[in-house]
């Protein structure tokens, strides 16, 4: 997995609340046995026309935005489906990180399995922000997973939380698979301890 | 002070709970489908890793297969199907394969093959397995990583969740149903309302329910935002599974109903949170919007923006309302409506078959109106055939189809048309989520049974029988 720690680069605003991971990608590009691929996919009914060229309307075909690396977003972002397709396409496209109020737990969890970072901000800031990104879109934000904070455009800071033991692991690249298969006596010890399940 | 139900399953499962560390939670029963699972076999492929459990894994296919019989089988559907047969056998996982007896919808079918039981740490690459916590089992949906965790460690890491009881108390009225509740529950409490919680959902109303009403509501429960949704188990939930393939026998199961009947939340537990729900007054529920807490009840209209706090909910009910086609105020009745839609893990199982058949019955579907039931499962499918709810429907103007997810999702070839309004039995009536441009309504069997023939949405309490 690839480290996180310091995000500098401009930002996307999403003004939505439970954008859910049917709009982040619709379940007919969820029909591949791989990872890849995943990036065209993305937002792909918001996109795409239904001639499949690019709707101008939307915010990620506006050139202005082009090679922004954070999405800010609005509450209960990724909510739905348990679908890690999200989170993949998410990153393919480019993105690093999301900026919103709230998240649906499931699309949260995926995004720390795959060092992609979601930040909790409060809705008062992402209002702010939806407001100055769409006045200049040239905005650079700092994402600083050291430090746990956001600089927002009028260099204030703001402090956001995650779990230190996460926070560690995104910051090394360490997966969780790893440290789960380090458990190892424990599993088996608690599996000794107890009776099979009966559905076994 | 006492526990609840949700605290005594995760306490049985800590398998190691160290300071500054996620805790780890052993999984007993792992449930997989032919879509979030190659890429998790892939996974533990590059690693050389095995399965560790693999008796405590169970597989069927569900989401990408046709539900009709069509001569060839679209090639990623075939390759994703391929892909579960191989890694099924090559690791030694049972698999429910559509060639069998046994398959269907992964959420119907493990209730059915008793793998689902009372107390247990249930886990799928699907967020509708909240539906397992009918059964007071702690069950929830995993992503793709989490799957190959779950296959090569067969436990997971996890911060634990707050408490949530919802308290439903009173009668249902007659035509108001489990699918009424959970939807009015998300109305109230909002399609976040329930992030970072375990629901239990309580009182005299849940206890009155039979366990297919039971999983519909737990079903929902991340339509809420909540992971999991819990019930105590009892003595409905023990006349369900007796019997069961997987199910403990003899002593074995007298053992267990006595462990089973110790779950449910002590008197003097507290929850983190409560709500309380008045069954007597709730009314047929319909959605209007793009989530699914946008719902009202069918007598009622669509919201007007200016009665809303919020700005940000304004603009998000105006976008809805202009994907929808619909407008502020408009009375739900009389909503047009182009398919009917009667499936899902919410809503497919024979007593949803059953309560749709019987409004059905003697009636015809009115003639714009295309309208399909999906079974949950072979089994579901095989008994309604038995009961003759086949005919029922197919005389109605009905098409009976296969075991499957089929129009929930559109990952097969049931796909709505742009724009079109789909009368559905389904959970989610995300933008698009029926078929690219569709227009979902959601709603119970018997209501999605009366907007069938009416070809409308209409209060299924004046076709009562």
């Amino acid at each position: 997995m690839e480290k996180v720690d310091l995000i500098r680069a401009r930002a996307v605003p999403l003004r939505a609340d439970n954008v859910d991971t049917d709009q982040i990608i619709p379940a007919r590009y969820l029909t591949a046995i791989t990872t890849d691929g995943m990036g065209d996919g993305l937002f792909a009914s918001w996109r795409y026309l239904d001639t499949g060229e690019p709707n101008p309307e939307f915010v990620l075909n506006n050139p202005e935005y082009k090679g922004a690396e954070i999405l800010v977003a609005g509450a209960n972002f990724g909510s739905g489906s348990s679908r890690e397709h999200a989170v993949w396409a998410l990153s393919q496209y480019g993105f690093k990180c999301v900026l919103a109020p709230s998240f649906g737990d499931i699309f949260y969890n995926n995004s720390l399995k795959n060092g992609f970072l979601p930040v909790v901000l409060p809705k008062e800031a992402i209002d702010a922000l939806w407001d100055v990104l769409e006045g200049d879109p040239e905005t650079q934000l700092w994402v600083d997973l050291r430090t746990q904070n956001v600089r927002m455009p009028d260099q204030q800071s703001l402090h956001f939380e995650i779990d230190p033991f996460r926070r560690d692991c995104l910051l090394q690249g360490l997966d969780d698979l790893g440290f789960l298969l380090a458990k190892e006596d424990q599993i088996a010890a608690f599996e000794a301890g107890r009776d099979q399940p009966a559905a076994a | 002070m006492g526990k609840t139900l949700f605290e005594k399953v995760w306490d049985r499962h800590v398998v190691s709970s160290e300071a500054g560390e996620p805790t780890v939670i052993y999984v007993d029963a792992h449930l997989i489908h032919e879509v979030t699972s190659p890429q998790a076999f892939a996974e533990l492929r590059s690693r050389g890793l095995g399965v560790r459990r693999p008796e405590q894994t169970f597989a069927t296919m569900d989401h990408a297969i046709p539900t009709r019989e069509i001569p060839l089988w679209p090639d990623d559907a075939q390759a994703q199907v391929g892909a579960l047969r191989d890694n099924c056998d090559q690791f030694g996982i049972t698999l429910w394969d559509i060639k069998g007896d046994v398959q269907g919808i992964v959420h119907v079918v493990a209730p059915e093959m008793g793998v689902t039981q009372p107390g247990m740490t249930i886990v799928c690459g699907d967020s509708h397995t909240s539906t397992h916590g009918a059964f007071g089992a702690l069950a929830f949906g995993i992503g793709t990583s989490e799957v190959a965790h779950v296959l090569a460690a067969q436990c997971l890491m996890q911060e634990k969740p707050k408490t949530f009881a919802i308290n439903v108390e009173g009668r249902l009225a007659p035509g108001v149903t489990a699918k009424d509740i959970i939807l009015a529950i998300i109305a109230k409490n909002g399609a976040s309302g329930g992030v970072g919680h375990v629901f239990e959902y309580r009182g005299s109303t849940i206890r009155s329910l039979g366990m297919a009403n039971r999983m519909t509501i737990c079903n929902m429960s991340i339509e809420g935002g909540a992971r999991a949704g819990m019930i105590a188990p009892d003595i409905t939930t023990y006349e369900y599974m007796y019997g069961r393939p997987h199910a403990p026998t003899g002593k074995a199961w007298n053992d267990a109903v006595v462990e089973w009947s110790a779950l449910a939340t002590d008197d003097d537990a507290v929850f983190d949170r409560s709500l309380d729900i008045d069954a007597g007054a709730l009314e047929p529920m319909v959605t209007y919007g793009t989530n699914p807490g946008m719902g009202v009840p069918v007598t009622g209209a669509v919201p007007q923006g200016a009665d809303l706090e919020d700005d940000q909910q304004r603009r998000d009910l105006e976008a809805a309302l202009d994907y929808m086609g619909l407008v502020q105020g408009q009375p739900m009745q009389g909503q047009h409506v182009d398919i009917v839609f009667i499936g899902s893990c919410t809503n497919s199982r024979i007593e949803d078959l059953r309560e749709a058949a019987a409004i059905v019955e003697g009636r015809r579907v009115a003639d714009h109106v295309e309208a399909l039931v999906v079974p949950g499962s072979k089994a579901v499918k095989a008994a309604a055939e038995e009961e003759g709810l086949d005919r029922v429907f197919a005389e109605a103007g009905f098409q009976w189809r296969g075991a499957g997810c089929s129009m929930c999702l559109a990952m097969n070839d049931d796909k709505a048309g742009a724009g079109k309004y789909v009368a559905s039995t389904s959970n989610r009536n995300f933008r698009g989520r029926q078929g690219p441009g569709s227009r979902s309504l959601l709603m119970s069997p018997i209501m999605a049974a009366a907007a069938a023939v009416e070809g409308q949405v209409v209060d299924v309490r004046g076709m009562l029988r």
